[in-house]
């Protein structure tokens, strides 16, 4: 059968006219019960969109779950879609919801209210055009409502409509929709948003949603939907610097190399000339590929592929940017950090960055201040927990071109990611590059790692003892630095007392300089690592996070985690140094294993019984399992 | 003629196909020979051109498709000159599981879910691409586009990855797997438009003709094969039907309607006041049922 597809050239004017609107993607936001999800329900309802069989479901939901009365339907449970979100009447989770007016498209994204779920919130935000904030006319302004209009400046929203919603509770009152108005009015002075038209409405009656309502002849503005249709939002991204992040090399042939991606910014012709970042090297557009053909032109926001005049290296990660406006690059900047995970930042670790279509290694150096979101006040902070907004410093492992997100907000945003769980942990803005960064290049040696290695004629690593004080890791490390040594290998030993005594004496024992502590040791393993040698470090390094962050300098395989596993009671009794007694007697504090904990290792390299065994039998067990792994 | 929320929506699809496969390993395209399936692989082969799709196709054939989709579905893999692979869960099938026999619910259950799972543990797809969308359904408007899965193939809907921007996170550990929706943003009536723009070819199940139907549980059933059992009482009419949705025959409802063209198809959908999944008999089965099945592994 065939089944040759019909092909629709000519539209009647009618259907002109609908496939030519454009598309305004917008937000609802604000605190819990402003009637986020209602509104919605009442848009959608008020302008027909909702089809007969979900309105038919949404009585039965109603009357299930509703909690707007007998007989009401409550639009909430239009957009709540999740079960877990009906029964407890609460939005977790962003919904999508789709319509269409005679005049325009829209997508819109209902938010989330609950502080706890500001990462769905952000989720939200970062695509849309606009924002629609609600305020309960009864209760006005809350902290939600400006942790809310906070993050959307943030996103570099500069649309922002405020709703002052359940007029009808005030009797549509003027002056407390007045106050309300001019009190935002004040707090959106300090943000980077437009003049906020604030429109008062009941999402309940209709009034003021899709037309005029008479409750209020005191309004002059226009109702919600015609405010909606008529918002010019004015997309600048082509008038910006051309930008193109690599996403993908295509190579069908061996005579064709494409790079395709989508234009983040500016506009590209043939013949035009670009540069390769971070790379730095040049070369002209010869052709712009699409699958209907070669274009002469193309603008930000189409996917493409590029091919280029001059044979160049290209990756996916690199930025094909305008020759005469490149983006800044640098290995250090700083950034507005929104913190999106349970597990807080910790300090030192290094995450994986998305920025673009690259991806780098990347540690906060640090929290320059937190912020307020109620009062827009600096805070100084050294943590910084889920839901809370920082600028930070950042130092990357290499050097990524980007643009500050004032500037360019598709070049100038990131995801941080965990290392060990995925998870995506936060999203940031970068705001400057950071000075120090310009003037600091990496300076490739002559003499490298490898040939330092071939000349040590064995493999160099990390060799990282953790356990309890008392658990024997000295002990075991000095036999087996012993036994290295009488095999010929270079070996060197770093010992946490002793490092205390020296490069690190300037430290003390609160998190932070426990943090610096771990990475200078760190640091310095890596160095000798670099040089060639076997480093036995012996630390208790009681924090997964502390060992995961030794472990992320240097390259795979290169550090081994050797946990020496003696029980509490065995460390306590043989006590060499006599700190459990002076713990147990309360003069030493956040001692491991009495008033501070022992995070175990998940999966160390070696696991060494150290209570069970004399230190001569588990030094041949380390023997042994290096010798396997050099095999 | 520009056509500018459509050029938007499709740069969109081709970049989130892009960034799934430059940082996929094993990705694979689920194809269930609908329109949405249509128009994805359509947008898959505009965003690796001029290479081919750097992914197979999968098909999950439940063996109650309608008879056109299966010729269909061959006819245009050859033509396109991908490689289609077609999972049917084998236990399932050995059973005897079927619709007519075994219920909607059990029958998508091991037919469709179960054999889902099974295919795709079995490739050790590390990525795979469905046509959902999230106008379908209020559990998949809640989907983010880069959908985690456990080893389990489970979706938990109450802690889902923030997706921010167009940054897509799609790091994972061995054995767990993303699912990538690259039409959340599409609409049934985007789907349409960009149909007759591009002229995609679809099944022509969707287009009205004089077709042999029973009327039974208010949903109007097309006789497509002879594994069809009429009832006491039931003669097969000939009406003038389309579907709107394409599943497994038994389960999926006819519309009466005379559209028999694109453009038909399209102003009918503008007057339409139904939405597009009441045509499936078992979305209906219990009120959050597409959130349970999902959580199951279901796309």
């Amino acid at each position: 059968m065939d089944y040759a597809a019909e092909l629709i050239t000519e539209f009647t004017p009618d259907e002109q006219r609908s496939t030519n609107k454009d598309l305004l993607r917008f937000i609802t936001c604000g605190s819990v019960d402003d009637g986020k999800s209602t509104l919605i329900g009442r848009l959608l309802y008020d302008s027909k969109s909702l089809p007969t069989d979900q309105l038919a479901n949404l009585a039965i939901d109603s009357a299930r779950y509703g909690t707007t009365g007998d007989g009401q339907l409550d639009f909430a449970l239009l957009v709540d879609g999740l079960v877990a979100e009906r029964e407890q009447g609460i939005t977790i989770d962003v919904a999508y919801r789709f319509f269409d007016t005679s005049r325009r498209k829209f997508i819109i994204a209902d938010s989330p209210g609950h502080e706890q779920y500001t990462r769905n919130m952000a989720t939200a935000a970062s695509t849309a055009d606009l924002a629609v904030l609600l305020v309960d006319a009864r209760r006005g302004i809350l902290t939600q409502t400006r942790r809310h209009s906070y993050i959307v400046s943030l996103f570099g929203i500069r649309r922002v409509v405020l709703v002052v919603n359940k007029m009808d509770a005030v009797n549509w009152n003027r002056d407390v929709f007045e106050e309300i108005a001019g009190s935002f009015r004040s707090f959106a002075a300090g943000l980077e948003v437009d003049d906020v038209p604030c429109i008062p409405l009941s999402a309940l009656t209709g009034a003021n949603v899709v037309s005029k309502a008479a409750e209020m002849p005191w309004y002059d503005g226009p109702a919600l939907l015609p405010y909606l249709e008529n918002v010019e939002v004015a997309a600048r991204a082509d008038e910006l610097p051309f930008r193109l992040p690599v996403q993908w090399i295509s190579r069908p042939t061996p005579s064709f190399r494409g790079f395709a991606g989508t234009i983040a910014s500016g506009r590209i012709a043939t013949g035009d000339k670009i540069a390769v970042l971070p790379g730095g090297h040049t070369s002209t557009v010869s052709r712009i590929v699409t699958m209907d053909g070669d274009l002469p032109r193309a603008e930000a926001g189409q996917a493409v592929t590029l091919l280029l005049n001059e044979e160049l290296d290209v990756a996916r990660g690199d930025m094909l940017a305008a020759v005469t406006d490149k983006p800044a690059l640098t290995d250090q900047f700083a950034a507005h950090l929104l913190w999106l995970d349970q597990t807080p930042w910790l300090p030192g670790r290094s995450y994986l960055m998305q920025l673009g279509t690259a991806t780098a290694k990347a540690r906060v150096t640090e929290i320059k201040h937190l912020i307020n979101v109620n009062t827009l006040e600096k805070i100084a902070a050294s943590t910084l927990a889920m839901n809370e907004i920082a600028l930070a410093s950042f130092s990357l492992d290499r050097q990524l071109p980007f643009d500050p997100f004032r500037e360019n907000q598709a070049t100038g945003s990131f995801i941080l990611v965990d290392r060990q769980t995925n998870a995506t942990v936060a999203c940031g803005m970068v705001a400057f590059p950071l000075y120090q960064a310009t003037n600091l290049h990496w300076r490739p040696m002559k003499v490298t790692k490898q040939a330092r290695i071939a000349a040590s004629g064995h493999k160099a690593r990390i060799l990282w003892f953790t356990g309890l004080s008392g658990a024997g890791k000295s002990t075991i490390a000095d036999l087996l630095e012993e036994a290295l040594h009488r095999r010929g290998c270079r070996t060197m030993t770093l010992d946490g007392d002793n490092i205390r005594c020296g490069l690190n004496r300037d430290l003390d024992f609160t998190d932070n300089g426990r943090v610096e502590n771990i990475r200078r040791v760190a640091e310095v393993a890596k160095l000798m690592v670099e040089a060639g040698l076997i480093v036995l470090v012996s630390f208790i390094s009681p924090f997964r996070s502390e060992r995961e962050l030794a472990r992320g300098l240097v390259d795979d395989g290169e550090f081994l985690e050797i946990f020496v596993d003696a029980p509490l009671t065995v460390c306590e009794a043989r006590d060499p140094k006599g700190l459990y007694a002076k713990a147990r007697a309360g003069e030493i504090s956040h001692f491991t294993g009495i008033d501070s904990a022992y995070e175990r290792p998940d999966k160390p390299e070696l696991h060494l019984l150290s209570g069970e065994k004399m230190p001569e039998q588990l030094v041949e067990q380390v023997l042994k399992f290096l010798d396997a792994i050099d095999a | 003629m520009s056509l500018e929320y459509l050029d938007q929506l499709e740069a969109e699809s081709m970049h989130i196909m892009r960034e799934a496969v430059a940082q996929s390993r094993n990705p694979v395209m689920l194809y269930s020979i609908g329109k949405d399936s249509s128009v994805m692989l359509h947008l898959a082969m505009k965003a690796f051109f001029p290479a081919k799709p750097p992914f197979p196709l999968l098909h999950i054939d439940t063996m109650w498709k309608f008879r056109e989709m299966i010729a269909f579905r061959d006819t245009r893999a050859g033509e396109l000159g991908l490689k289609l692979i077609v999972h049917v869960n084998d236990a399932g099938l050995r059973a005897g599981i079927g619709p007519f026999s075994h219920g909607a619910t059990v029958h998508t259950e091991i037919m469709k879910t179960e054999a889902l799972k099974q295919a795709l543990s079995l490739g050790g797809y590390d990525v795979a691409f469905g046509g959902a969308r999230r106008d379908e359904e209020k559990s998949r408007a809640k989907e983010r586009i880069f959908s985690f899965r456990t080893t389990a193939h489970r979706w938990d809907p109450r802690n889902q990855r923030p997706e921010i921007w167009n940054l897509y996170n799609g790091r994972i550990a061995p054995g767990e797997n993303i699912r990538i929706f690259p039409l959340s943003n599409w609409t049934e009536i985007d789907i349409w438009q960009y149909i007759a723009r591009e002229g995609i070819p679809v099944v022509p199940l969707y287009f009205a003709r004089p077709r042999q139907t029973v009327h039974r549980n208010g949903a109007l059933l097309l006789v497509d094969d002879d594994r069809f059992p009429l009832e006491m009482g039931e003669v097969p009419e000939t009406k003038w039907v389309r579907f709107r949705t394409l599943g497994c025959y038994p389960l999926t409802a006819a519309v009466e309607s005379q559209a028999s063209t694109l453009l038909d198809i399209i102003d009918e959908m503008r007057l339409a006041t139904t939405s597009e999944r009441q045509g499936r008999v078992i979305d209906h089965d219990q009120g959050a049922s597409m959130e349970a099945k999902k959580q199951e592994g279901y796309f």
